[in-house]
């Protein structure tokens, strides 16, 4: 059965009508509490707005900003800003990708690492840049990456 | 109406209705991908574009309203450069597969670039990868093939009111694709199939079991039998040119042996068998003070749709097994004693409308003693592949009868293949049983028809019940919320999953629109008038096997071989 936890409650309680409207500002403010969204919460939300799954699915993958898998130990941002892309952001991200075995939006399996993409993270000068646990890695290369990664291996943030 | 000018050419146009609507009806074609019929536009694909005078861009015809003086132009070289560019560029992210696909042939992309005449690559892109989803036991998804035309998303939301597959994603990386991007198997997919029929593309297929089928007619040790639903001689012709309607049963008959069944049954025979067993059900729950209104149980995915959206509905199902499964119950038991058959060498393989049907093939209720009552189950379009692949042509073969004793039926049981049958052949054997003699007309022609709903109240001696007949599941939702809301003057219902019944299953030939579908339904009208035998319980072979094995309706063997239980399932909904 969909567990119904109480911040969950709270958050549906402030829009009590079924109302396809309620949807984002309902993930918006779920995502924000939780970091996520579950399974078991997209189900839940579904129940209270009599929407299917699918459509809460599909109306939340629409927009970029939401995950459906708890964030890991270490959290991955590539920036795919237009100073990093012309510096060669692809292949880094490319190479994250590799070195991780996730997509962004994902978590390892050992719950280990996630990776988000983000559009710019305001570090043009750096760039490409990525930012592991809100630390700026400058002047990346693909083939850096997988050092960068490991020595965050078994470190909590 | 009024006239507009279409091509230099003056038509009529009716007050109201959308452009495309007129130029249908008046010969022009128009190529459409998103457009369906009786839903509203959304003028997504813009593969129907037109010129209009006065409007700078062209508009597409499915979503814009006719009016008097308007001037069109549907093939000038500015709107088929158009429609090109976008076959053109759903082209650049498709797979060169036609020769290994399954709609090669019938294939709604392949014959827009055909039509258009699209010679050469202009667009070039990464070709997306996708993974092919096997999950479920009825359809096989493809992504790679599919080109968004979201009509697969539309029949699920809006006609069958499932909404198991919706958009995900989006721009580059728009598919459609169910909640979380799981197998459809655990997703609250039903089975129907009716995504399968509307998709233009092989994106969406049934899950063949044709090289299994394949496999045991080569097989000396396996003695093969088949049963054909009511519904496939009256639509199986369509596949190979005849007319829509025309019934081809001795023909399919022949075609099967020539294949190598070495019998033919039919599937009315057990239908008939299933209004014995349904009919006394009902007429026990009438007089015990059973559960009421009585939801019939013959279509699948009808079934799944009660246990996952109506749960509380359940035990208002019928606990009969559907025509499909009484045969192959009584095949593996009461004809294997009889022709001294060990059970497990019988390869049991049925023609249904129907991909549901594969999937209630394999439930677990549905077999005896851990031996399947069916093995296999084919779609009408599975079939025409078969004998089309072993090249016989349909139209020349000489006619047969069907094998004893499974072959015979009353057009009763024949009737169940479309919307409104069973209920009327229940309605005719319900009367007997209950007075003893037969009805003074047996045509109950308020439940006859292509309406999504009919509704009747019916007299039988003493008793007037109240019946509905339903299809398409949105609007069987919208009765069983009725129930819900505490609606009580109803006795008996028949839902059938796929709109109009099994004429229109989702198992059915490509391409059959609403006029093919009338077709076959007045086919079946037609047996019915013409023939002699159209009551259920008149069935002697149905008779005799109540004689020499079931003993009565509703008895102990028909307790274990023709009836089950449903339950309540958890899905991702
Ligand atoms: S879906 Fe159509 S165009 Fe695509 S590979 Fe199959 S036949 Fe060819
Ligand atoms: S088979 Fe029916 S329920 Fe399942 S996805 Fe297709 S249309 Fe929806
Ligand atoms: S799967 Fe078929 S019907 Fe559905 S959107 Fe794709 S092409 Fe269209
Ligand atoms: S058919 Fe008109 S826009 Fe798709």
């Amino acid at each position: 059965m969909v567990t119904a936890e109480k911040d969950i409650e709270e958050i549906l309680g402030k829009y009590p009508n079924a109302s396809r409207d309620a949807l984002i500002p309902v993930l918006q403010a779920v995502q924000e509490a939780r970091g996520y969204l579950s399974r078991e919460v997209v189900l839940r939300i579904g129940r209270h707005l009599k929407l299917p799954a699918s459509k809460i699915y599909g109306v939340a993958t629409f927009y970029n900003q939401f995950r459906f898998q708890a964030p890991g130990r270490n959290h991955v941002q590539v920036c795919r800003g237009t100073a990093c892309h012309v510096k060669g952001s692809a292949a880094v991200l490319e190479s994250v990708k590799r070195v991780l075995k996730v997509n962004p939006g994902e978590t390892t399996k050992d719950g280990e690492f996630s990776l988000e993409v983000v559009a710019c993270i305001g570090a043009c000068g750096l760039a490409p840049v990525i930012c592991v646990n809100g630390e700026f890695h400058a002047s990346v290369t693909p083939q850096k990456i997988q050092d960068i990664l490991d020595s965050y291996r078994g470190k909590a943030r | 109406m009024f006239e507009i000018e279409v091509n230099n050419r003056k038509i009529e146009a009716r007050k109201g209705e959308m452009l495309l609507g007129a130029l249908r009806r008046n010969g022009i074609h128009v190529p459409t991908l998103c457009h369906m019929e009786n839903l509203f536009p959304t003028g997504a694909c813009r593969l129907c574009v037109v010129e209009v005078n006065g409007q700078r861009n062209l508009v597409p015809s499915c979503a814009f309203p006719v009016y008097e003086g308007m001037t069109v132009q549907t093939h000038s070289p500015r709107v088929v450069r158009a429609r090109k560019t976008i076959v053109e560029l759903l082209l650049a992210d498709h797979p060169d597969d036609c020769l290994y696909c399954v709609r090669n042939g019938n294939c709604e992309l392949q014959k827009l670039a055909e039509q258009l005449g699209v010679r050469e690559r202009r667009y070039t892109g990464a070709k997306s990868a996708y993974k092919l989803d096997i999950s479920s036991p009825s359809i096989t998804r493809d992504p790679a093939k599919c080109i968004l035309c979201g009509r697969c998303v539309r029949v699920c939301e809006e006609v069958q009111t499932v909404s198991a597959i919706d958009f995900i994603g989006r721009g580059s990386k728009a598919t459609v694709s169910t909640a979380f991007e799981e197998g459809l198997n655990v997703s609250s997919c039903v089975n129907c199939g009716q995504c399968v029929v509307v998709c233009p593309t092989g994106a969406l297929r049934e899950q063949s079991h044709v090289k299994e089928v394949l496999g045991v007619l080569n097989n000396p040790s396996k003695f093969v039998v088949v049963q054909h639903a009511p519904s496939i001689s009256v639509s199986l012709a369509e596949e190979f040119g005849l007319k829509a309607g025309t019934d081809v049963v001795g023909k399919m008959t022949t075609a099967l042996r020539r294949l190598g069944f070495q019998r033919v049954f039919d599937t009315s025979f057990s239908a008939d068998l299933t209004i014995l067993e349904e009919g006394s059900e009902l007429v026990q729950r009438l007089t015990t003070g059973g559960k009421l209104p009585m939801l019939t149980s013959c279509s699948p995915g009808w079934i799944k749709f009660v246990e996952t959206f109506y749960p509380d509905l359940v035990e208002n199902l019928s606990t009969c097994k559907s025509p499909q499964q009484m045969m192959g119950a009584i095949i593996k038991s009461y004809y294997a004693q009889r022709q001294g058959i060990d059970p497990k060498s019988i390869y049991s393989v049925s023609i249904m409308p129907c991909t549901a049907k594969k999937f209630e093939a394999q439930r677990p209720e549905m077999g005896s003693d851990g031996t399947p009552d069916i093995d296999a189950v084919l779609t009408t379009r599975e079939l025409a592949r078969i004998i089309r692949m072993r090249g016989l042509d349909l139209a020349a073969l000489e006619p047969q009868g069907a094998d004893t004793p499974f072959g015979e039926r009353s057009t009763a049981g024949k009737l169940f293949g479309a919307t409104g049958g069973v209920l009327e052949a229940a309605i005719r054997t319900a009367h007997w049983l209950v007075t003893g003699a037969e009805m003074e007309n047996l045509k109950v022609q308020a439940v006859r028809g292509l309406e999504g709903r009919k509704e009747a109240r019916v007299k039988i001696g003493e008793l007037e019940l109240g019946v509905a007949a339903v299809n398409g599941l949105g609007n069987a939702r919208k009765l069983l919320e009725e129930l819900r809301a505490g609606r009580s003057d109803l006795h008996f219902i028949e839902v059938m999953t796929c709109p109009g019944g099994c004429i229109a299953g989702g198992g059915q030939p490509f391409n059959g629109d609403a006029e093919a579908v009338r077709a076959r339904m007045q086919a079946l009208y037609k047996i019915d008038r013409d023939e002699e035998q159209r009551v259920s319980h008149r069935n002697e072979s149905v008779q005799r096997l109540y004689k020499e094995f079931l003993g009565k309706p509703l008895g102990e063997k028909s307790h274990h071989l023709l009836h089950t239980h449903y339950a309540p399932r958890e899905v991702v909904m």
